[in-house]
């Protein structure tokens, strides 16, 4: 058996990639699921009620899916460049702790309309600099932003653990390490009534377009490609490029940044150090899933989320752990990674 | 009648549409050199991927020493005892050479190594074939002929009787590429076989005992070396007589591109040293020399990618100081780099981006950071169209191009827009003879409508064929110009050799 590279790369096939690679890792966790003994069908059939069956739980689903949605982006527009950012778990935090600050101590008087685009700004700044750490390493000592920006999540979870058990500590959360709560006025109206789906879901999709215009029409999405694929032909073409991987970081970091904001603004109000099951990595996943592509990002943000809440159900109705949910998505990213192999290489006997 | 060895019989091989080989025959004997001849995609390197085993044939078979060799397996081929030295080195840059050898030879499970009977095999060999190389060395830290001896050494190492070697010369000097051949003659002589893969004429007479011709897919003849003549090959190997164009007389105008003692030094390292030349409107200037003495410093400071470090530039009669990119592209600068895949376009970008990113910021091209596709794409089918860029349009991904046509899209990209100086580093470096004189041809008609020409490049003949006037560079110096009418090759040889140094002493 060999592996012949494809020089033509049929469109069908590069959009049938994803949804057979998540099909695939739904078989494989269905093999787990008959492992626990229970029906695999009916247990794909609660997780998509458990996702979808009332107004309830298609909004939770929505809401989940919103800050995947951006640390999803976050990562696809800096895989794009090739700036290899895994530090979207650490910027979520950031930006959120930022925004808490921002919105308890400084704006905590401020009307809504001034207060909230501030705070969300707040939210991407630090996430910006979160990112311009290591990619400025990477620029000046050629330091492997992988493991720098890896690294800085730990630092950053732990900045917030300090902040929430010290100066921002909320004196009336009975001893719990959680951050003081941002005014009422700030907080993201809700999209739908008696629900926590907010207005971030709409940010999410809107910046979702406006990624994908920046990439496909910009001169600066098409730089950017340039410096990723390729910084030699890159800089002989007269790309700057420190001053547009800078930019790139600046949007990936601000958009994994924003997707801390959008929670705290959006959903709790304050910051604890469970406010993210790791959206920042699952942005990876989701981000990959979509073949990098911002629109596809919100349709696997979707996928995700509706792993994460409808297995909630399932285990429920089941009696099967959450877990799955978990190594359904882990092995959608598997397949994903296989599944983008054979589109781009043929198999030959 | 010497004993045959290989015999590759009937072998045909399909990419889609493509048909890559076409009902492939040959034979190699014991102690014989055959060069496979043939432009670039005439199925050469498809043939020799399909004899070491990297891919299956669709039809057809190959014998080794009468015996069938299983298709696609290269292990089976390693086995057999062919060897093949890549183009592209397939070796480790943090390893030794001795461990480099090894590679691949150890049992997995062992636990002692063999380095000790490894590193006595290795200097009898290095002995034997006169391939002298320090087994201790780091390969990162060799030449790359150097490498190229260690990448031959590992197949010889794999008791290799059969060698194959994909364009060995592409990578090497002059001196080293006659180092090579030396080598290869020996190995023959001592009962290796030998294939070699080329597409240029000169060693191939130089070199092989016969030739084998491809042009597309299939073989279009076989000749003695001592039968048959350049000419008589070239032909054949592009189905039609090719001359590469000469330049005709032609009057200089005014300089437009002046340098006086411009030093370039990079981390405390001297890599032009005091460079003076003038550059006519109208003219081209050849640069020639053996590579690695200063022309990438000179064709990067010239396209705007390197600041020098002390000297006068005068654009147009004007003292200047450091330009970008974007300001050399602005005054009328065209820019040939000298590595096209690595450079001069970027491979999984469409055309039409690679033919406007040089130029995305000027007002024609974007409005407001936003690109104007419809203008650029445009753009890109122009100079598809009008510099005959075959194998896709616009939007085509550029690394689907051949070379050739790779290197026709930026010879475009940049005389679509009348530059006033074209800095051509290496312009016709890897392509087949069709493709040389089609870049010959542009740039003489460039020179015809006054651009100055500034050619930077290895090969003696296209320097001579375009070239006015003439100065070597060595060891980041330039030689005093010599009007291309009054040297010979003769001449042009010892120049490159520093000769007119002892002179100025």
């Amino acid at each position: 058996m060999r592996f012949e590279r494809r020089e033509h790369r049929p469109l069908a096939l590069i959009i049938l990639t994803p949804p057979l690679a998540i099909a695939a890792a739904l078989v494989l966790s269905g093999l787990l699921i008959a492992t626990a003994g229970a029906p695999v069908m009916e247990a794909y059939w609660r997780i998509l009620v458990g996702a979808f069956g009332s107004r309830l739980s298609a909004t939770e689903t929505l809401t989940r899916a919103t800050p995947l949605m951006l640390t999803g982006l976050a990562a696809a527009v800096a895989f794009r460049a090739r700036v290899w950012n895994i530090g979207g778990e650490g910027q979520f935090y950031l930006g959120a702790i930022a925004t808490a600050a921002v919105g308890s101590q400084l704006l905590a008087g401020a009307p809504g309309y001034l207060s909230i685009p501030l705070l969300l700004l707040s939210g991407a700044v630090a996430g910006m600099i979160l990112l311009i750490m290591p990619l400025w390493l990477r620029l000046r000592f050629s330091v492997d932003e992988v493991v720098t920006s890896l690294l800085l999540n730990f630092v950053a979870v732990l900045v917030v653990s300090m902040l929430i058990d010290g100066p921002l500590k909320d004196p009336l959360a009975f001893g719990w390490p959680q951050s003081q709560s941002v005014a009422d006025a700030a907080m993201l109206p809700k999209l739908v009534a008696r629900s926590r789906l907010h207005w971030g879901f709409a940010i999410a999709l809107v910046l979702a377009f406006v990624v994908h215009f920046v990439q496909s029409r910009t001169v600066f999405g098409l730089k950017s490609r340039a410096a990723g694929l390729s910084p030699e032909g890159a800089v002989f073409a007269g790309v700057p490029l420190a001053r547009t991987l800078f930019l790139v970081a600046c949007l990936s970091g601000g958009l994994a940044g924003l997707a801390g904001a959008v929670e705290v603004l959006g959903v709790k109000g304050y910051v604890t150090t469970d406010l993210s099951p790791g959206f920042g990595y699952s942005g990876i996943v989701v981000a990959m899933l979509a073949g990098l592509h911002p629109l596809g990002v919100v349709l696997a943000a979707l996928f995700t989320a509706t792993m994460f809440v409808g297995a909630d159900g399932m285990s429920r109705a089941l009696k099967i752990p959450t877990y799955i949910a978990d190594v359904t998505v882990a092995l959608s990213l598997i397949t994903m990674l296989v599944a983008v192999f054979f589109a781009q290489y043929r198999i030959r006997r | 009648m010497t004993e045959t060895v290989l015999e590759i019989d009937g072998v045909s091989k399909s990419f889609g549409d493509n048909k890559a080989n076409d009902a492939i025959s040959m034979t190699l004997a014991r102690g014989e050199i055959v060069a496979l001849l043939g432009e670039n995609g005439a199925g050469k390197t498809t043939l020799m991927s399909i004899l070491f085993g990297h891919y299956m044939p669709d039809e057809g078979c190959i014998r080794f020493s009468g015996a069938d060799l299983p298709p696609g397996r290269p292990r089976a081929a390693i086995h057999a005892g062919i060897g093949m030295v890549h183009q592209h080195f397939s070796l480790a840059p943090n390893l030794t050479v001795l461990e480099n050898v090894m590679t691949g030879t150890e049992k997995l499970w062992s636990l002692r190594s063999e380095a000790g009977r490894a590193r006595a095999k290795l200097k009898a060999l290095a002995e034997r074939f006169g391939l002298a190389v320090d087994p201790d060395a780091r390969l990162g830290d060799l030449s790359v002929g150097e490498q190229q001896r260690v990448e031959i050494l590992k197949a010889l190492y794999n008791d290799a009787r059969i060698l194959i070697l994909d364009e060995p010369t592409a990578v090497l000097t002059n001196l080293e590429a006659e180092t090579l051949f030396g080598t290869l003659k020996e190995m023959a002589r001592q009962g290796l076989s030998l294939i070699f893969i080329s597409h240029k004429l000169d060693e191939v007479m130089a070199a092989a005992d016969r030739v084998v011709v491809l042009r597309g897919g299939k073989v279009v003849a076989e000749r003695r070396a001592a039968e048959t003549s350049k000419a008589e090959l070239a032909e054949l190997m592009v189905g039609h007589r090719v001359a590469r164009p000469i330049r005709e007389a032609h009057e200089r105008g005014e300089p437009v591109l002046e340098a006086a003692a411009v030093s370039v030094r990079i981390d405390g390292v001297d890599r032009l040293k005091e460079v003076s030349f003038r550059l006519h409107a109208g003219e081209i200037l050849g640069i020639i020399g053996v590579s690695g003495n200063g022309q990438a410093a000179l064709a990067s400071l010239l396209s705007g990618t390197l600041a020098r470090s002390s000297g006068d530039i005068l654009l147009y009669g004007e003292a200047i100081g450091n330009l970008s990119v974007a300001d050399t592209v602005a005054s009328g600068i065209g820019r040939i780099p000298e590595d096209r895949t690595r450079e001069g376009a970027i491979g999984e970008m469409a055309v039409w981006e690679n033919a406007v990113l040089e130029r995305i910021d000027e007002p024609r091209f974007s409005r407001r950071g936003l690109v104007d596709r419809a203008a650029a794409i445009a753009f890109a089918e122009t100079i598809v169209r009008d510099f005959d860029v075959r194998g896709g349009g616009a939007r085509t991904r550029t690394r689907l191009l051949s070379g050739g046509n790779m290197q026709k899209l930026i010879l475009g990209r940049n005389l679509a827009e009348r530059p006033r100086i074209l800095i051509a580093a290496q312009p016709a470096r890897g392509l087949d003879e069709g493709a040389v004189a089609a870049v010959h041809a542009r740039i003489l008609e460039a020179r015809k409508a006054g651009t100055a020409v500034l050619l930077i490049s290895e090969d003696l003949d296209e320097v001579i064929g375009l070239a006015d006037r003439i100065q070597a560079i060595v060891g980041g110096r330039l030689s005093p110009p010599v009007s291309a009418d009054e040297v010979d090759a003769r001449a042009l040889g010892l120049m490159m050799a520093g000769a007119w140094k002892k002179e100025a002493a």
